[in-house]
């Protein structure tokens, strides 16, 4: 029987106890990360693709390209479009159906980080302003939900996004672009520096950790998650989602926020470690 | 023009390498990995678990409820994310094509959900969705009579081949298309077919070949489920000591 009921209070009681004494169950400090695995182009139909692991947590995420017409309030800008299902296969709470807040709002918060950090120039996906400009479509799948989705899967994107190359495309005719699909160049994307990756802050008792496990998860009070970009030595943060039933105090935002530099240079040297690793045995 | 050698240069009744896994998803009950070539099937099942809205409870058994869907970056053109015509349709097949082999009647009231995602798509996604849904009853514990196997199979040209590749099922003779897509399931012991559909134009005589040459590859695809099976076993049995 799989019955999953979230976490029981007993439970809770003891995260919280082990918490105050500074202890988690799997051992790690409270702004340890847990291992962080990555493949890329796993999926060969698209432009670019990943696998994210941290700890049971696996995610995917792949790029597609349309070509569209742009907006009109940014005629000369390529559009980006990030979506998120939260499939059922991956964890019992998850019921098939139409997107739900859940899933709308974890692509939405990645697709703010990626967009206000500027991590994709727009501006270069434009083929003719105000007629034709490239669409970027990014999707993001949870395989196996162990908790943190939201920073796995802004890993699992910013990673698919690294190793996306633009298809061959034809002029017809008639002066308009097609995509010959399944063909691709050799041309990235245009990226910058930047690498919007998310790190989610959770409030258990009177501790804020990152990184939660599901048990976690669901003993969690309230979770603050933020989208923290590097430019040189300098960390910006795009986005943030407060998220969870409990309230922060004006201290706890503090004490997150004196952690966000630390832990945020942390995560992008493991990360971009780990993607150079997987990058290069793809070549 | 004839087609005499086959694209990617395997024989006419070879399969596309296979790779088969138990155990690919921990939240799962059941879960496995298929894939055919490029095209790769995961599969997680959950239950027997309570059937909601309750009006569908069976109180005589449980039921069997399986979900299609292809990732959208899986295929050459994005694919809208959500269910569609076709892949409704195949989630009723395949339901349909395991339907036979599960004992469900000791969890009544319950449903067993199955949940297939295409990762990459190069043709039969289908029979590799079936394949990898049928391990990951069996590595569910869900008790089963039989195994299912499944390949698509067809003429490509005057050629009877088996696991048709995308490739393969847009061939084109002499201008018009010249392919007949025949999916089938067998159920392993009984030698029994749960699945048979078919795209393209075939005489009857000729289907009967075609049959013939599915019955083989499934054989040998219940080989390699077998095995998978059996590896993941005698690991979980490892663990324990």
């Amino acid at each position: 029987m799989n019955m999953r009921m979230g976490v029981t209070e007993n439970t809770q009681r003891r995260i919280i106890e082990y918490l105050k004494e500074g202890k988690r169950f799997d051992n790690r400090g409270l702004f340890d990360l847990r291992d962080i695995q990555i493949e890329t182009n796993i999926s060969n139909k698209s432009e670019g693709s990943a696998r994210v692991r941290i700890g049971k947590t696996e995610v995917v995420a792949g790029v597609k390209l349309g070509l569209g017409i742009p907006y009109t309030d940014s005629p000369d800008s390529g559009v980006l479009t990030v979506t998120a299902e939260l499939l059922p296969l991956s964890s019992s709470k998850y019921e098939p159906g139409p997107p739900s807040e859940e899933s709308i709002e974890l692509s939405r918060i990645i697709d703010r980080g990626i967009r206000e950090s500027e991590f994709i120039d727009l501006r270069k996906m434009c083929i003719e302003p105000k007629k034709e400009v490239w669409t970027i479509y990014l999707d993001i799948y949870p395989i196996n939900d162990g908790g943190n989705l939201i920073d796995a899967g802004a890993m699992a994107a910013v990673a698919a996004l690294r190793t996306a190359v633009l298809p061959k495309t034809e002029k017809g005719k008639d002066g308009s672009t097609r995509i010959l699909f399944g063909e691709f160049t050799d041309k990235n994307l245009p990226l910058n520096e930047t690498m919007p990756l998310t790190t989610t802050f959770h409030k258990l008792g009177n501790q804020i950790l990152i990184d939660p496990t599901t048990e976690e998860e669901d003993a969690s009070e309230a979770r603050l998650s933020i989208a923290i970009s590097q430019k040189k030595k300098d960390h910006f943060i795009n986005a943030m989602q407060k998220g969870g039933k409990v309230p922060f105090t004006v201290e706890e935002i503090n004490t997150i926020l004196d952690n966000v530099p630390k832990i945020s240079k942390k995560l992008q040297e493991v990360f971009e470690e780990k993607l150079k690793k997987a990058e290069k045995l793809n070549k | 023009m004839t087609y005499t050698k086959r694209f990617d240069g395997r024989k006419f009744d070879e399969m596309r390498p296979i790779e088969a896994k138990v155990g690919v998803i921990p939240n799962a009950d059941g879960s496995a990995y298929f894939s055919f070539g490029d095209t790769k099937a995961i599969v997680a099942v959950y239950g027997p678990r309570p059937l909601h809205p309750v009006f569908l409870q069976n109180p005589q058994k449980g039921i069997l409820r399986c979900n299609y869907d292809m990732l959208s970056f899986s295929v050459t053109e994005r694919k809208k994310p959500g269910p569609s015509r076709r892949s409704k349709e195949i989630s009723m097949v395949t339901t349909k094509s395991l339907e036979p082999v599960v004992q469900l009647s000791q969890f009544p009231n319950t449903v067993t959900d199955v949940f297939i995602s295409i990762i990459q798509a190069d043709a039969s996604t289908r029979c590799a969705g079936i394949n990898a849904a049928a391990m990951a009853l069996a590595h569910a514990g869900i008790p089963m009579t039989d195994m299912v196997s499944a390949v698509s199979t067809g003429f490509v040209g005057k050629a009877v081949c088996v696991d048709i590749s995308k490739e393969e099922e847009d061939y084109e003779e002499d201008g018009e298309k010249d392919v007949s897509d025949i999916p089938m399931a067998f159920l392993s012991r009984s030698d029994q077919m749960s699945l048979f559909q078919l795209d393209g134009r075939i005489k009857p005589e000729e289907l009967k070949e075609v049959v013939e040459a599915g019955r083989k590859a499934c054989k040998k695809i219940y080989e390699i489920q077998k095995e998978a099976l059996k590896a993941a076993a005698i690991k979980d049995e490892g663990k324990k000591k």
